[in-house]
């Protein structure tokens, strides 16, 4: 009888451990991994195709959809590069009110993150508790755009309408109610002893490998290398804000736990400083032709009815080139590359998608463990589908 | 900023001493340094920026890919490679572009000189058509694995569905199991 050493298993993609739908290929030994080879696609809808084939208005829709945990981060992410193209300054309030929401949306994306990353490896009350939290950041997503997820309300050259009266209200809510959840979950899981031992030590990449998989966000800053494009490369005036960018000691799932809780108060520092210095004036760039007018001039005004309407129907023109304009997103280097060849749709629109990136080294950080921690690696790159596959 | 033109500087520099003759052409648009060259040099080019401690233009960002197809820029050949490089110590970018002629696209993978570029070059393969060389695992990433063609090219039609992904609408309806 001959005797078959390794087995083969799939896992995935209906596993609700796989943030969606991502199969993992799994050569075992016993319990050991030898061979893991991720599966994607699951989800893919062409979106980058899509966007080709839209007015640069019409495409930021698309951009929601691509990280549905972090849309107004994807937001940016497009409106930066199309305003890069078109050489567009914004006016500040509009700077601030983007770097309050994406905070936001920073806080809100590692939210989800947690709960999920506890749910997997067992402590199930904590995605209770976490969506508790995001609702009260749902909640100021609702007030300003009156969507509660795909809000597209980032636009090209400034903001889809000016922030609500009660805009602050819901800030302060988010501001005081974030901390107190945050200590129910340090209480919940860093004294926890079966997180600790599944987290400790687990999915380890060091800082070489790191670099060398071109990874980004947390999981680079996990391993030891302080890279933040907020820090590094100035993006919607974040050198005006004071904040530190926390980095890891060896790269263990567990210092990416501890860091994306550090990044969250951070970001809580930002949203305070954003709302405390808000600046005055209007919430759209005036750059007839290119920017949409605001929408009470259209109703009374004749030349921005007309450019209203020419902005609709027709687009802009654009000058040939390529841009390509990274942020810091909740999951690492967002990146568009926007290649345009003068019409008024962009010729390419690459996205450089960061959990797709990351997700590369996956196999690097689980050949040769076990099993189970096959379950904490993918928890912690922080993948979300919907961008993987796009 | 005064750092940033520094670099450029060096990197103009870099490409002027080193390799001279690989350079097709620069580019500047809205201070973004990009530099067009020959598809038989970019192994080298990326080896030697990798061991060049000065520049250190080490972190692959983003390789991708665009299609010239009905456009005036096709001449110099239909696809272009967009390589991404990032400086984490002077925070500068550069992009290396690469024109490949329309039978047959194929380039040296640099998957061995970085380990993230494997799932990179594989997702420009699936989408654009674009072969790799020396790649370790050349297949399939993103689009279904019966699918033919590649997406992103200009010529792949936008709404025709392949027939078989239409579930047969057209067929009897006993053909559907």
């Amino acid at each position: 009888m001959t005797e078959q050493k390794t087995v083969t298993v799939n896992m995935g993609p209906q596993h609700p451990s796989t943030h969606g739908v991502l199969r993992v290929v799994l050569e075992l030994d016993g319990e050991t991994v030898i061979k893991a080879t991720p599966v994607v696609g699951y989800l893919h809808t062409g979106i980058e195709k899509t966007m080709e084939n839209k007015l640069y208005y019409k495409a930021i829709p698309c951009t929601d959809r691509m990280d549905y945990l972090a849309p107004m981060s994807n937001n940016l992410g497009y409106c930066l590069a199309v305003e890069k193209l078109m050489g567009i300054e914004v006016p500040e309030k509009v700077k601030w009110a983007r770097v309050l929401l994406t905070e936001l949306t920073r806080i809100k994306s590692h939210l989800v993150w947690l709960g999920t990353h506890a749910l997997d490896l067992g402590a199930m009350s904590m995605l209770l508790y976490t969506f508790r939290e995001r609702e009260s950041i749902i909640d100021v997503y609702e007030a300003v755009s009156g969507q509660r997820m795909m809000s597209t309300y980032i636009r090209i050259g400034g903001l889809a309408k000016e922030l609500p009266k009660d805009f602050d209200k819901w800030v302060r809510k988010v501001l005081k109610q974030v901390p107190q959840g945050m200590q129910d979950y340090i209480d919940l899981l860093s004294g926890n002893q079966i997180f600790i031992n599944r987290t400790k030590g687990v999915a380890v990449i060091s800082a070489e490998d790191a670099l060398n998989y071109s990874l980004s966000g947390p999981m680079l800053r996990g391993s030891g290398i302080k890279h933040d494009l907020r820090k590094a490369s100035p993006y919607s005036g974040y050198e005006n804000f004071d904040f530190e960018i926390p980095v890891g000691r060896i790269g263990d799932a567990w210092d990416r736990y501890l860091l994306r809780l550090e990044e969250m108060r951070q970001s809580l520092r930002i949203v305070q400083q954003a709302l405390d210095g808000m600046p005055e004036g209007p919430y759209r760039a005036h750059v007839p032709g290119v920017v949409l007018p605001p929408k009470e001039d259209v109703l009374y005004k004749m030349e921005s009815m007309i450019h209203h309407f020419k902005i609709i129907t027709e687009g802009f023109e654009t000058p040939r080139g390529a841009v390509y304009q990274a942020i810091e997103a909740p999951k690492g280097e967002l990146g568009y590359y926007i290649s345009s060849d003068g019409s008024n749709k962009p010729h390419r629109v690459r996205v450089r998608p960061p959990s797709y990136i990351n997700l590369g080294a996956l196999p690097k950080m689980v050949e040769g463990r076990l099993l189970s921690d096959v379950i904490c690696a993918i928890g912690t790159i922080d993948i979300v589908l919907g961008e993987v596959d796009r | 900023m005064e750092q940033t033109s520094l670099m450029t500087e060096k990197i103009r520099d870099f490409f002027s001493s080193r390799f001279a003759d690989a350079v097709i052409s620069e580019d500047n648009f809205r201070d973004q340094q990009s530099f067009y060259v020959k598809p038989e040099a970019i192994f080298d080019i990326c080896q030697t920026l990798l061991n060049d401690a000065e520049l250190d233009l080490k972190y692959l960002s983003d390789i991708t890919s665009l299609d010239w197809l009905g456009d005036e820029e096709a001449e110099k050949g239909r696809f272009e490679v967009v390589y991404n490089l990032y400086s984490l110590t002077h925070h500068n970018r550069l992009f290396l572009k690469v024109r490949l002629q329309e039978d047959n696209p194929r380039i040296r993978t640099v998957s061995d000189l970085w380990a993230g570029a494997n799932c990179m070059e594989r997702e420009v393969w699936d989408l654009m058509g674009i072969d790799f060389e020396g790649h370790p695992d050349m297949t399939k990433v993103l689009t279904a694995d019966e699918l033919d063609g590649h997406p992103l090219r200009k010529d792949f039609p936008l709404t025709w569905e392949q027939p078989k992904f239409t579930w047969n609408k057209d067929d009897p309806p006993e053909v559907i199991k």
